[in-house]
């Protein structure tokens, strides 16, 4: 159950669904940028939702197996191809022996998951085995995979084994897939939601209505700490004042005094001392991580209590699919 | 310029965090109530509870909606109500005791020069001589209020108004790992490269972040520390 890297193209690294309890220490979270798409991604090959995978940013990533491999592959599209052909997404693949899994290019989004059935066997750090680059810890060496790298994946359980055997004995490709629609959105320009920061008073009435009416333009400053953003206008404070650094999160708008807002990912700080104008809703953030540089995003402001019915009924959503997984894997088994 | 609140106020961070407000200011009390409150919570978690992060007057609490909602019998309320409703019962229980002894930690560090580009600016803003800088700095205990930002960065209350200094205008994209800043009436010390707005006077030897240790790093919330000026840097072995 070997797996080879034979090019690791612009940022491949190994993340689960974050690193957590330690933040009070200032050790960041971590984790899959668009975390939905890890979840199914470990869902459609047996995988509990929160096992490591590899997340392959936009192209050049490339992969060879040693062994017959179950696999799947989600979030965004990156050109996947296997032995030249295209790679299906979004359902369990068989992957033979010495096969080479190669992406391209960001046809659809930024970002594509890899989840290996029986998982990716290498050590947790600090409870995770999401990739901390600054730290050097977690993941493959705390490090990004590099070329000649090579990782052995778990054992599968049944689930897995059966859609393992359905496919060998088929040798051909599952025709399903799973509808990430309604959870993701690949499309640009795109509509975020977003809720009021807690310091969206003390900006003036200009900069309160500009953040929800003007366009804006995500920077190639945009990595998995955070991503700068350009909008025509600069946000200003009604008077400046300094902030004591206290708690952010995943999606924090922050405006430094350059007027410039910058959102906070995965790999942000725990803590901050700028000014939030606002906050992504959890439910958006796996859309905003899919976004390529020079994307349009356009802000539009929720309540509190509709960001959490979003949450809910993405959560159920993620429930509904787990449980259809599982009705194909007993199809395959009863087939069997 | 600090006072505490007898009431707890929460306000929502997005829809899975809300940030605790326990007085206003940088206070030693605010502080060990904060610290009350977290340890409260670590005893007794709500179902959906992920974690808390102490700050100089406050407390953000992380937080599952889904579990949250899950766990509710009443679900007239909505998760974040929910939380509300049980930090607001939580905080009745923090008392006003002092905690242990604090460890006294010293930290040494080369000021000015490569390792400290901003030092010469901090004095000019402040109408002060590069060495009034570094005796300011060095003369006073500090408490370590929290801990954020980057592995074991130490957020430290006490420093002299004196020194204090605003943020840079635009972060800088890489500070090397021991830089001592200062950002407004804030001192600390970046363990890792990180981006960073705050004014780079100096620079410590010391690893502030051990991975694979329990706690993970050199400071942790209550401790005091003492900035002691060295002239060489060869014994910053850089």
């Amino acid at each position: 159950m070997t797996v080879t890297v034979l090019h690791q193209g612009l940022l491949t690294t190994i993340q689960d669904l974050g690193r957590y309890g330690a933040q009070k220490y200032g050790v960041i979270v971590s984790g899959a940028m668009d975390s939905y798409s890890l979840r199914i991604a470990n869902l459609l090959v047996g995988n509990e939702e929160s096992e490591g995978a590899l997340e392959v940013t936009l192209f050049g990533t490339s992969l060879q197996f040693e062994n017959d491999q179950l696999i799947a592959i989600t979030g965004g599209d990156l050109a996947a191809s296997l032995d030249g052909e295209k790679a299906p997404m979004w359902r369990p693949v068989l992957v033979r022996k010495g096969s080479i899994l190669t992406f391209k290019s960001g046809t659809k989004g930024a970002r594509a998951y890899i989840a290996f059935a029986g998982g990716i066997s290498i050590p947790q750090a600090m409870g995770s085995k999401s990739t901390y680059l600054r730290a050097g810890i977690g993941g493959f060496q705390g490090r990004a995979l590099q070329k000649g790298d090579t990782f052995d994946c778990g054992e599968m359980n049944a689930l897995g084994l059966s859609f393992f055997h359905q496919l060998k004995a088929r040798d051909e490709h599952f025709t399903w897939s799973v509808n990430y629609k309604p959870l993701l959105n690949l499309q640009q320009p795109q509509t975020i939601r977003v809720l009021e920061g807690t310091e969206f008073n003390r900006f003036d009435e200009q900069s309160q209505q500009l953040l929800f009416t003007e366009p804006y333009t995500l920077t190639t400053q945009a990595d998995r700490m955070g991503y700068r953003l350009e909008g025509t206008t600069q946000l200003t404070l009604i008077e400046e004042f300094e902030l004591l650094s206290e708690g952010v999160t995943y999606g924090t708008i922050q405006v430094p005094s350059n007027g410039q807002p910058i959102i906070l990912m995965v790999d942000r700080q725990t803590t901050g001392g700028y000014p939030k104008i606002g906050q992504i809703i959890s439910a958006d953030l796996p859309s905003m991580a899919q976004l390529q540089p020079t994307a349009t995003i356009q802000f539009q402001k929720v309540s509190l209590e509709e960001a959490q019915t979003e949450f809910l009924k993405n959560e159920w959503l993620i429930e509904d699919i787990k449980r259809g997984i599982q009705l194909k894997g007993q199809r395959c088994l009863t087939k069997n | 310029m600090s006072h505490l609140m007898k009431e707890t106020t929460m306000k929502p961070l997005g829809d899975s965090a809300l940030i605790v407000q326990l007085g206003e200011g940088i206070c030693p009390a605010i502080h060990a109530r904060i610290n009350y409150l977290s340890m409260l919570l670590d005893e007794h978690p709500f179902d959906g509870f992920i974690e808390a992060v102490p700050a100089y007057d406050n407390l953000t609490i992380y937080y599952n909606p889904y579990s949250v909602y899950l766990s509710q019998t009443n679900r007239t309320l909505t998760p974040y109500q929910q939380v509300c409703v049980y930090i607001e019962k939580l905080s009745k229980q923090i008392s006003e005791k002092q905690g242990s002894e604090k460890r006294v930690v010293e930290l040494p560090v080369v000021y000015g020069g490569e390792f400290g580009p901003d030092l010469a600016y901090v004095a000019e803003y402040n109408g002060l001589s590069i060495e009034e800088v570094i005796q300011i700095h060095t003369e006073n205990e500090y408490l370590v209020y929290m801990i954020g930002f980057a592995p074991g960065f130490p957020f430290l209350g006490g420093m002299d108004e004196r020194i204090s200094t605003p943020r840079k205008e635009t972060p800088r994209l890489a500070i090397p790992p021991g830089s001592v800043g200062i950002a407004g009436k804030q001192t600390g010390v970046y363990p890792l490269e990180t981006p960073g707005g705050w004014q780079i006077i100096g620079r410590t030897p010391l690893d502030l972040f051990l991975p694979d240790m329990s706690p993970p790093t050199l400071l942790q919330s209550g401790d005091k520390i003492r900035f002691v000026p060295i002239s060489s840097d060869k014994e910053l072995k850089l």
